[in-house]
């Protein structure tokens, strides 16, 4: 059975998810550096994301250790995302380093 | 059971246990098949980020990729997941019309965007971009899971509309479950939208 449930502006948090959509291609479009673009973009969908969980997906309503639930995913993605990160960023200096190193094992 | 009972069977027994979610066991099962998704989720776009950073030669998305439509999807999705809270809204105040309007927006919604979806794949395999580039692999994978969700919402959603005559004021976690998955969706888009398209 559903209990009665204290409600949000949904009104007002769909005027800002819409308004966060058009400053992220504002921040897409202009000619700021690379990272600073990424770092925008990153934190805004960020903070849109958190809006629709919090708001529409009521989790500010729940008891918080279901938000525990929610977040895990999220940390565990930060952490495949950094264990990932080394590799994806060295692959170009593996295409010139690798083939000696293991031309190296096979001479020993 | 009685508290005298209890003793006499500690095992299995816990008396002070409390459930996350005491309305609904279904919302609590919700919540864990969507951190489970999540997490495939999370994959794929840990995977395209790993792909991309390591590819000194990745295409602008903007020289590919139609903004504009995607930024419009973008837009319905969100509309539609106002439609969403709008329809559980109705049924707890016992409102069965809104509650069949307001899925009914939500379905139209997300149909929408499948629209757009397709319209979007057709146009981009028509002009050459496959599975054979490592741009066109990820882009087709992640926004074909998204898409794959979106579809199922679709269904789940067009079948609770099916079945809105069996929800009242009291009783009405299904429409709050479908309602969880759906923002889910959106959620998952609003990445999807910044990683491949914007960024």
């Amino acid at each position: 059975m559903a209990t009665t449930h204290d409600e949000p502006n949904y009104i007002a948090v769909w005027i800002w998810l819409a308004v966060l959509t058009v400053i992220e291609i504002g921040v897409a479009n202009t000619g700021l550096h690379k990272m600073l673009i990424l770092a925008l973009l990153v934190s805004l969908a960020v903070v849109k994301a958190v809006m629709v969980a919090v708001y529409f997906m009521h989790l500010k309503f729940e008891r918080r250790t279901l938000a525990l639930i929610a977040v895990t995913p999220a940390l565990l993605l930060l952490l495949l995302t950094f264990a990932v990160y080394p590799d994806a960023m060295g692959s170009n200096f593996d295409r010139r380093l690798m083939p000696q190193e293991e031309a190296a094992a096979v001479k020993h | 059971m009685s508290q005298a009972a209890a003793m006499e069977h500690p095992v299995g027994v816990e008396p002070a246990e409390s459930p996350l979610t005491p309305e609904s066991w279904g919302k609590l099962g919700m919540w864990i098949f969507l951190a489970g998704d999540a997490m495939s989720f999370g994959g794929l776009l840990a995977g395209y980020a790993a792909l991309r950073l390591g590819d000194p030669v990745w295409p602008d998305p903007d020289s590919i990729l139609g903004i504009n439509l995607t930024a419009l999807m973008t837009f319905v999705l969100i509309c539609s997941s106002v439609s969403m809270v709008k329809a559980l809204s109705a049924i707890r105040h016992g409102d069965h019309a809104g509650l069949k309007k307001w899925l009914l927006a939500t379905i139209l919604g997300g149909t929408f965007f499948l629209g757009c979806q397709a319209y979007e794949w057709t146009h981009l395999i028509d002009h050459g971009l496959s599975l054979s580039t490592l741009f066109g692999a990820t882009f087709f994978i992640l926004t074909g899971f998204h898409g794959a969700h979106v579809t199922s919402g679709v269904i789940y959603l067009s079948v609770i509309l099916a079945l809105s005559g069996r929800f009242d004021e009291h009783s009405n976690t299904p429409v709050e479950l479908v309602g969880l998955y759906w923002h889910f969706v959106d959620l998952v888009w609003i990445l999807i939208f910044t990683f491949v398209y914007l960024l």
